[in-house]
């Protein structure tokens, strides 16, 4: 009621601005989209070539890569990804949700208003620097422990699980405190404990934020790669171990697009577009996820 | 305690010097009254009169509360829910509470009920079931939810979730039951739904009612309290509060002046 009066008040001209406006939002929400599919158009024409002569089968699946001969199997790395992700998924996750619970049900409130910043402050750190103290303070640990070169599937994953820190607990932290007071009440008033209270019906409750919390972790684990590269030992050869070491799929691409030209290229575009359409996949999980919820609301 | 009157009743719930402060804000002065078992007694009162507030003292749900101060002292059967040896999950086991809002957990019809039972420690399907049915025969919601005591709760009517939290609190067996403004979200039929059951449960528990509704007060209760700025202004029985107040403040309530 109030904006119409105000726009009719105003007459034609802030009418006509007000269209200037808008039509200037439009343009650069769409230059946004423009950008994002000229990215997908130049990955996926500087990838096909390679894929298509090795054959989509052959090059997702193969467990050689030797450049030098043009023999591009991904297999190792796509492996790669996958082990450090889970890995990282397995450290951070539990550590997430313990947090996010802390903050968002024990801690009381002045305590979380200063951890709560400063856990998102740990997404400001550059990632090379979680790769160097992964270096200098992880690998060195492994070694000496476990045996093994250091640089392993373990290394990255400890890494990659402080890292998403930040993104899972403060989303599944939001995810919690969405959580109506009323079900706290409720269920405190029926006698149950804290804790009760917490596993029994908040965290049902927060589920598919909390899901979407470790999808959006995922995305970060998976796509992540100075300090990846910097503790992970990058062989090119499907791990067996824990402690052996690993190349993921983003590591292959920095690693040698310094140096590659022609089909070796090409197969470094190739890599991409499996990446590409493995976090497609991811985003587009965690979106339905997210809209489920909303839905149930 | 011992010098009790052998004619009165030995009251459920007897609240002496109540004095309830929020931060400097005191929201409840030297409220003093009792509750009797198998009664129904609403309190009555504008908002903002402490009525809810002396409410939530009865399960200790004001505790948790930044700043909060409570003086004075609370008895169930005798004993003080504000001492020092009171468990206060027994308290709330056997104080519950149902709120304004409907709040059925976002879970199945059938966890929704069991809820209690489970967190007090019960296990065993055949009883949780069996709880289960007793309790939704008691609101009378057995034969809508029989059939879909899987599906979420939160399909249910807004009418049919507050039943639904009468009976997910029936299933703990209480021995009091504390409805604040029960109905005030709930279309007509709903609300007369609750008081007929109000009726029906007061033979095993003590009911105690906030309610701002006047006639819902005058029509299912047996003691009326009403409040006023924090203060207890006149509590008797419901027949007199309603046709013979002693306080020209109560009269002026009742008939709609205040």
């Amino acid at each position: 009621m109030k904006q119409e009066g105000h726009v009719a008040g105003g007459g034609r001209r802030v009418r006509l601005s007000e269209r200037g406006v808008e039509r200037v939002l439009t343009a650069v929400a769409l230059s946004a989209i423009g950008v994002l599919a000229l990215i997908t158009v130049f990955i996926f024409i500087g990838g096909i070539p390679a894929i298509a002569r090795t054959g989509f089968w052959p090059f997702v699946s193969g467990h050689k890569w030797a450049p030098g001969r043009d023999v591009f199997g991904i297999f190792p790395m796509i492996m790669g990804s996958l082990w450090v992700t889970v890995g990282a998924l397995a450290i951070g996750v539990p550590l997430s949700l313990a947090c996010a619970i802390f903050l968002s049900e024990v801690a009381p409130p002045r305590t979380a208003r200063v951890i709560k910043p400063a856990i998102e402050l740990l997404a400001g750190i550059p990632s090379v620097i979680y790769g160097f103290m992964g270096l200098v303070i992880l690998v060195p640990l492994i070694r000496n422990r476990f045996g093994g070169p250091g640089f392993s599937v373990l290394a990255s994953s400890v890494v990659l699980g402080i890292m998403i820190l930040p993104t899972v607990i403060s989303i599944s932290y939001d995810a919690l405190k969405a959580v109506p007071d009323a079900y706290r009440d409720g269920s405190l008033a029926l006698g149950a404990t804290r804790w009760q209270t917490i596993s029994m019906v908040l965290l049902p409750a927060a589920r598919s934020g909390i899901l979407a919390a470790v999808i959006l972790g995922m995305g970060r684990a998976i796509g992540e790669t100075m300090a990846v590269i910097m503790v992970a030992g990058n062989a090119t050869k499907v791990p067996g171990s824990l402690l052996d070491p690993v190349r993921t799929l983003t590591s292959n691409i920095a690693l040698e697009m310094g140096y590659a030209a022609g089909m070796h290229r090409a197969a470094l575009f190739g890599t991409g577009v499996i990446l590409f359409v493995i976090i497609m996949l991811l985003s587009v999980l965690a979106s339905y996820t997210t809209s489920a919820r909303g839905k149930a609301r | 305690m011992a010098t009790r009157q052998p004619i009165e009743p030995q009251p459920k719930v007897e609240v002496k010097g109540l004095n309830l402060y929020y931060g400097q804000h005191q929201a409840l002065k030297d409220v003093g009254l009792a509750f009797y078992a198998n009664q129904v007694t609403a309190i009555i009162g504008p908002s903002g009169c402490g009525k809810s507030t002396l409410l939530r003292c009865l399960n200790r749900m004001n505790d948790g509360i930044a700043g909060i101060r409570i003086e004075g002292k609370i008895a169930l059967d005798g004993s003080d829910i504000y001492g020092r040896r009171q468990d206060l999950i027994q308290l709330r086991k056997a104080v519950g509470m149902v709120f304004q809002r409907p709040n059925v957990f976002p879970l199945s019809i059938f966890d929704n009920v069991a809820y209690g039972p489970r967190v007090h420690g019960l296990k065993n399907h055949a009883r949780l079931a069996e709880i289960v049915e007793r309790s939704l025969a008691s609101v009378g919601l057995w034969g809508e939810a029989r059939d879909r005591l899987n599906a979420p709760a939160l399909g249910l009517s807004l009418g049919n979730r507050q039943l639904l939290c009468l009976a997910r609190l029936v299933a703990v067996e209480p021995e009091v039951i504390l409805l604040d403004e029960p109905a005030s979200a709930l279309d007509p039929i709903s609300t007369l739904r609750i008081e007929e059951l109000m009726r029906e449960l007061q033979k095993e528990y003590t009911i105690i009612i906030v309610t701002h509704n006047m006639q819902q007060a005058a029509r299912a209760s047996d003691r009326t309290a009403f409040m006023l700025a924090g203060e207890l202004v006149e509590y008797g029985e419901t027949r007199q509060i309603f046709t013979n107040p002693r306080d020209s403040r109560t009269e002026r309530y009742v008939t709609g002046k205040l």
